[in-house]
């Protein structure tokens, strides 16, 4: 994104002033144009965002509000699960975008490769994408219950004595964040086969010329010149990994516990307990953490980018 | 031997994706299509009767109908919202693409931050209520509006940037310009683009499920991923009605899949590999 700023006034487009610079006429390009998409996003985002940031200081029923400073800070803030609230969303966000880049890379690479099932298997990795997340919950859910669930019975089958994934502490979380990739790898998949295809097949014959395997071309060649996938790839599940609220809540609801309870969750049950300005005080700092990720991320991808 | 091995490898590559893809699936269709007692098993033994139209029925009547009124609510919020979606995106992202300034920046900053700030809930229950749109379905489809313009911008404007300016110039000689030179010409050229906006923002929209939750609760505004909640208690769960469940509400999403496979991946990554 920092790319584009450049864009435009490094672009051969026409001078400033376009046109005649003698008489000023109106441009070809009204901001007129921008009016309906900003009214709506003004109104029904933007001043929400703002006011979130006010209601979050009050106790709040909708109707009224009280002003009582960093209260709800503090008190969201020493709620015992909070800690681990915040952790397990650092570490679901790096846990899925991580997975989603090796897997949609390896995928990616093979699904552009010269196998013969190429437009099945993409079909069939990209469908997921378009289930939604409560169905994929639901039925995950089932296929991850300790005795009757299919994935313990063929664990079983060669040997492995499952666990109850989604009832122990210890797995819940890991487990929610894998179905994420199971539904979202398609997605990722479908970026990087764009990505793998727009490589200029001169590179590829450079690498034959001087004699290098698959592994050459691979190393060399596709992994560094699809850098704008990883990035759009990171950036799209980081972000979306930080947020993540309806798998979790179909398939664990936070639960054992809180042992797998994110700051999404830890919102929606505030939210639901009535606590309104609590809630928006999580929201709050659900959006300071997003923002102190995302934008350094993206300024350093960013950079990234124009130097690869 | 060598066409040998890779008829190997690419038997491997079968097996493995059809097993971790569409197992799942095969277990919801089979389910769906059970009786309540074999349903519990969720297993996949075949099915020893087949009640599929009592339970389409059941799934159907469940709780008055909540299921129909769900279906035409969530038609209703992904046809209006993507409509309006599409058309303010579009318009946006060419002024934006088209006009460099300190207007420009600004607009890609809030485009920016749209990306990655998460909408304020409860403010934006708060402020719908304000405006007498909250538990509406106009108010529902603002916000996904608001919500989803960002990425439709994206998409949109890395596509404008590849259409030539000289076109814009030839229709400003013919006098076109501002309002119809879009519509007139630009926007008939967004095509490909569009129907990717369209498939990605409607299968979006219609898979949403927190943005109901919080913005329009309620039996009379349920939407179709609402419903899937129906079927389920602490006690009880009728399994077969709730795979069912789930296989109804995948078509509209399967339907678009089916017909417009080829365009989602193309026009998608057109746009998001330029980010």
């Amino acid at each position: 994104m920092t790319k584009q700023e450049t864009g435009p006034r490094t672009g051969p487009g026409p001078a400033p002033g376009h046109a005649r610079p003698s008489v000023r006429r109106k441009s070809a390009y009204p901001y007129a144009l921008y009016l309906p998409a900003g009214i709506v996003f003004l109104v029904i985002f933007l001043v929400p965002t703002v006011m979130a940031f006010y209601f979050a200081l009050t106790r709040w029923t909708l109707f009224d509000s009280e002003f009582v400073g960093l209260q709800n800070f503090q008190d969201f803030l020493a709620e015992q699960n909070l800690r681990i609230g915040f952790q397990n969303t650092i570490v679901y966000a790096v846990v899925t975008s991580g997975l989603k880049v090796v897997l949609g890379l390896l995928l990616g690479v093979l699904l552009t490769s010269k196998l013969r099932l190429r437009g099945f298997l993409r079909s069939v990795v990209f469908f997921p994408t378009l289930v939604s997340t409560v169905a994929v919950g639901i039925t995950f859910a089932m296929l991850l219950k300790p005795q009757t669930g299919l994935v313990n019975q063929a664990l079983a089958l060669v040997g492995v004595d499952g666990r109850d994934w989604l009832g122990d502490a210890t797995t819940a979380l890991l487990s929610v964040a894998l179905v994420d990739v199971w539904k979202g790898v398609g997605l990722a998949t479908v970026i990087y086969i764009a990505g793998i295809m727009s490589i200029p097949q001169e590179y590829y014959q450079a690498v034959a010329v001087d004699g290098g395997g698959a592994w050459h071309r691979f190393r060399h060649v596709t992994l560094p010149l699809s850098w704008p996938a990883t990035y759009s790839v990171i950036i799209l599940s980081f972000i979306g990994g930080l947020r993540s609220f309806d798998l979790i809540w179909t398939m664990t609801r936070g639960g054992p516990g809180f042992t797998s309870d994110t700051i999404a969750s830890i919102i929606y049950k505030q939210y639901q307990a009535g606590f309104f300005g609590l809630s928006t005080a999580g929201n709050v700092i659900l959006f300071l953490v997003v923002t102190a990720i995302a934008v350094p991320l993206n300024y350093y991808l960013g950079k990234r980018q124009v130097a690869a | 031997m060598r066409t040998l091995k890779r008829f190997g490898a690419e038997s491997v590559a079968f097996v493995l994706a059809t097993a971790i893809f569409l197992v799942p699936f095969a277990l919801m269709l089979l389910t769906a299509v059970k009786d309540p007692k074999q349903a519990i098993d969720l297993d996949f033994a075949w099915p020893t009767s087949w009640p599929v139209v009592e339970n389409l029925v059941a799934v159907v009547e469940a709780r008055d109908y909540v299921l129909l009124r769900a279906y035409v609510n969530s038609t209703i919020i992904t046809v209006a919202s993507v409509a309006l979606l599409v058309v303010f995106a579009a318009m946006a992202a060419f002024v934006l693409q088209r006009r460099p300034g300190k207007v420009a920046r600004l607009a890609d900053f809030l485009v920016l931050s749209g990306l990655i700030i998460p909408p304020a809930v409860v403010p934006t229950i708060w402020l719908l209520q304000a405006l007498g749109l909250f538990k509406t379905l106009p108010g529902m489809i603002l916000a996904e509006v608001a919500f989803n313009l960002s990425f439709a911008m994206l998409l949109f404007r890395a596509f404008i940037a590849a259409i030539p300016r000289e076109l814009d110039e030839a229709a400003q000689i013919d006098g076109c310009s501002g309002l119809r030179l879009f519509f007139r010409v630009i926007f008939p050229l967004l095509r490909p683009v569009t129907i990717t906006v369209i498939l990605v923002s409607s299968v979006n929209i219609f898979n949403d499920f927190v943005n109901p939750l919080y913005l329009l609760p309620g039996d009379d505004n349920a939407t179709v991923q609402v419903t899937l909640y129906n079927f389920q208690s602490q006690y009880n769960t009728q399994w077969n009605l709730l795979f069912m469940d789930i296989v109804l509400i995948m078509i509209p999403p399967l339907v678009l899949f089916v017909f417009f496979n080829r365009k989602i991946v193309a026009g998608m990554t057109a746009g998001a590999v330029k980010g």
